[in-house]
């Protein structure tokens, strides 16, 4: 496959070496390296991570306190607390999940796994970057601007968010959607540049069928957005014309429909789900089978799993709109596609949970996060068939029980499987040991305190508290002791939870610099990238590997060593 | 995958560019469907100048296929001289575009003036964009190949010139003909 193109790819790698001295400047700030994009891109992340984090820190106390002041922030109104909740959703969707599981992993991940040089367009892929910092700067400036943040949530639904005379923020929602606009085209770029590496770049002798699970899920992904994300780039620019120049696409009082957003939203929205769950489930493939020491279990069936959950996140996306005057046989359609989607991600996690059977596991830091993973994921799978059934969600509609069950399934995906994948790859991105005593306080003071924020909300929820509400003070019915004591009690945990993420900052800063060298291998694993230095110059190898298996061959009978890597010829 | 990268990358260009475009087309055609009376508004479109502009588009695409045949045969100087002649057709189609909406918009249709004139300004001003876009990427795949560089540019812009020319063959007759 693309021969032509690994001899244009060898001759490239040469001649890295030629401009190896660059000025600091040229080395952080304008790189065509995809390992530095990729860890620009986790940085960006992660610094968004503790801006989302603070709002959310922010938004609880007020809801478990009302009416006190919060530490750090000071009294919150209830404009700034819509503006909160907002920026936190998007924030956390937007700017931490895409970018850290998506653009960080994959630019890191893709080249060193398929054993290329680099991405095929390299200054596209650093354009890439940019436009997704300028998409950053521009939503941290939409904070701060007259009338402050926008804060219609992060759907965005009109008429509130078209207008703002509803919205009461003319700068704040224009310059969000601009900020979420300049997003979208910079995972485009990105896309666009993942799945062209993936097919024409790989190792001589890789063939489909050896490429690992997460680069198979990593570019899915990415198909997945270039063919959802059109409906809303062109959504968003009506909306913005709404806002902007008064035209009237969603304005129902001028002929315009309120609800064909929700679709075009939606239509992007629940593949947008899948875009950053099938990199978890790739990440965790990858854990999973190094310490287990066992071969992955139904390697293709997986390739296929992921094919057809991509298929029918499709079709599913008008099961949030069930209470907003679809026809109802429309919602019977969508509930049963919604149901069958469960099936192949509930076969993916059998499939793990088949890989552990039987292995020597090893219980590291990565692997207790990618154990935690299957588990949590899981409560936030079953309780969406509770959602997608048309009949329930009427009565849990924008309650605290939708809350709790997609932060079931986004915390696992944007938290549990990015910090697996983290302390997997750090030996690979900086060189060094991350402390496992530490990692592993972590694990455990994130875990425990997370269910111990949602399963009170999914209580209250059930219990029919409203998702939008500032201040359940004046309502009596939401007020009574026990919900008190159960908002406390979600909000304490949140407290206790970020406070336990100071070890892994310190744990991970201190490791980058100051951490046990380890050499190329330190995990004894099978996929090309353990075959480069740690971390790998640019260009990755000095001779280009060649590929003679798959992935996954652990623990192969007759052979001495338990793990055979895929460049090894014998 | 045999693809050349650089065409291989025009091609997924083009899908997320097709569901942009569907995005906006579809909801245009489901609010049509629903509200019969946009039918009067469509009726002021200037049906000549659209067709006038299908055939100006139309013709600078020919040049566009002439280039890559002259880039193909290693004739970049005449590849640049034909991808200028498809610069033309997108200036002229532009030109022609901007008299008519100055015309309708004296006439008192703007983009506020209720839903198809919203539609008919956002589809068709998206289009131009990618016009424009075009026409600008273009002339620098020109300024490379007149030095006989880059050739396989040649193919690359075309495959997107004749998309550009698909979108409009779709809004010619949705935004103008349809009664």
């Amino acid at each position: 496959m693309a021969q032509h193109s690994h001899e244009a790819a060898h001759v490239a790698g040469a001649s890295h070496d030629a401009h190896h001295h660059q000025n600091w400047f040229q080395k952080y700030c304008w790189s065509t390296d995809h390992k530095m994009i990729g860890m620009q891109y986790m940085f960006t992340g992660m610094a968004m991570a503790l801006l989302g984090a603070f709002m959310a820190y922010v938004f609880r106390m007020q809801l478990a306190f009302p009416g006190h002041a919060v530490p750090g922030f000071g009294l919150v109104s209830p404009g700034q607390y819509n503006m909160l909740i907002t920026n936190h959703g998007s924030i956390m969707i937007f700017w931490v999940a895409m970018p850290v599981l998506i653009a960080g992993f994959g630019n890191f991940l893709i080249p060193l796994m398929i054993g290329a040089d680099d991405m095929v367009f390299p200054r596209l892929n650093r354009l890439s970057y940019q436009l997704f910092l300028l998409s950053a700067l521009v939503l941290i400036a939409s904070l701060f601007v007259q009338n402050g943040g926008f804060g219609g949530a992060w759907t965005a639904y009109p008429p509130l968010s078209a207008d703002k005379h509803y919205n009461l923020t003319p700068w704040g929602s224009s310059l969000w959607l601009i900020a979420v606009v300049l997003e979208f085209v910079a995972f485009l770029l990105g896309g666009i540049n993942f799945i062209v590496t993936s097919m024409n770049s790989r190792a001589p002798g890789m063939k489909a069928f050896d490429v690992p699970i997460v680069v198979w899920t990593i570019v899915i992904a990415s198909i997945l957005f270039l063919a959802s994300v059109g409906p809303l780039v062109a959504g968003a620019i009506m909306l913005l014309f709404d806002q902007l120049l008064g035209t009237s696409f969603f304005n129902p009082t001028r002929g315009g429909d309120p609800v064909l957003w929700q679709h075009l939203f939606w239509f992007f929205g629940h593949p947008e789900v899948y875009v950053v769950m099938l990199p978890a489930m790739g990440i965790v493939a990858e854990v999973m089978t190094v310490f287990a020491r066992k071969k992955l279990f139904a390697y293709k069936t997986v390739i296929y799993t992921i094919i057809a959950t991509g298929v029918l996140s499709f079709f599913v996306w008008a099961h949030h709109q069930f209470v907003a005057g679809i026809d109802p046989r429309m919602a019977n359609v969508f509930t049963v596609t919604t149901l069958l989607i469960s099936i192949p991600v509930a076969e993916m996690c059998f499939v793990y949970i088949a890989t552990l059977y039987g292995g020597s596991i090893r219980l590291t830091t990565p692997m207790l996060w990618a154990l935690a993973f299957i588990a949590e994921f899981l409560i936030g799978g079953v309780t969406g068939i509770y959602l997608g059934s048309s009949g329930l969600d009427v009565f849990f509609h924008d309650t605290y029980f939708v809350v709790a069950h997609f932060h079931y399934t986004f915390f696992p995906i944007a938290i549990i499987a990015v910090m697996s994948g983290v302390t997997f790859w750090f030996p690979k991105m900086f060189g060094r040991q991350l402390n496992e005593f530490w990692g592993k306080v972590h694990f455990w003071g994130t875990i425990i305190p997370f269910n111990g924020i949602f399963i009170p909300l999914f209580i209250l929820g059930a219990a029919g508290e409203h998702r939008r509400i500032f201040d359940y003070s004046n309502f009596e019915h939401m007020s009574k002791p026990w919900m008190i004591d159960m908002r406390i009690a979600a909000t304490v945990s949140l407290v206790v939870m970020l406070a336990f993420q100071i070890p892994f900052l310190i744990n991970f800063v201190w490791s980058m610099f100051k951490g046990p060298k380890v050499g190329k291998n330190p995990w004894n694993a099978n996929t090309l990238e353990w075959t480069a230095d740690s971390p790998p110059p640019h260009g990755n190898w000095a001779v280009m590997p060649e590929v003679h298996r798959g992935p996954y061959e652990y623990s192969v009978p007759g052979r001495e060593r338990d793990f055979w890597p895929q460049d090894e010829k014998v | 995958m045999n693809i050349p990268t650089g065409r291989l990358a025009v091609w997924w260009v083009l899908v997320s560019e097709i569901v942009i475009f569907g995005g906006l087309l579809v909801s245009y055609v489901m609010h049509r469907l629903g509200q019969p009376e946009w039918a009067e508004q469509a009726a002021h479109t200037h049906l000549w100048f659209g067709a006038t502009n299908t055939f100006v588009l139309l013709t600078s695409s020919l040049s566009a296929v002439l280039a890559h045949r002259a880039a193909e045969e290693g004739n970049g100087p005449k590849a640049a001289k034909l991808l200028h002649l498809t610069c033309l057709g997108a200036l002229t189609f532009l030109i022609i575009k901007s008299v008519e909406w100055t015309d309708e918009i004296r006439s008192g249709f703007t983009l506020q003036d209720g839903g198809f004139w919203s539609y008919y300004y956002t589809a068709a001003g998206l289009h131009a964009f990618h016009v424009i876009v075009g026409a600008v990427i273009m002339l620098w795949v020109a300024a490379s190949a007149r030095k006989n560089q880059d050739l396989h540019r040649v193919e690359n812009i075309g495959i997107y010139w004749h998309f550009v020319d698909i979108v409009w063959i779709f809004l010619f007759p949705l935004l103008y003909i349809a009664k």
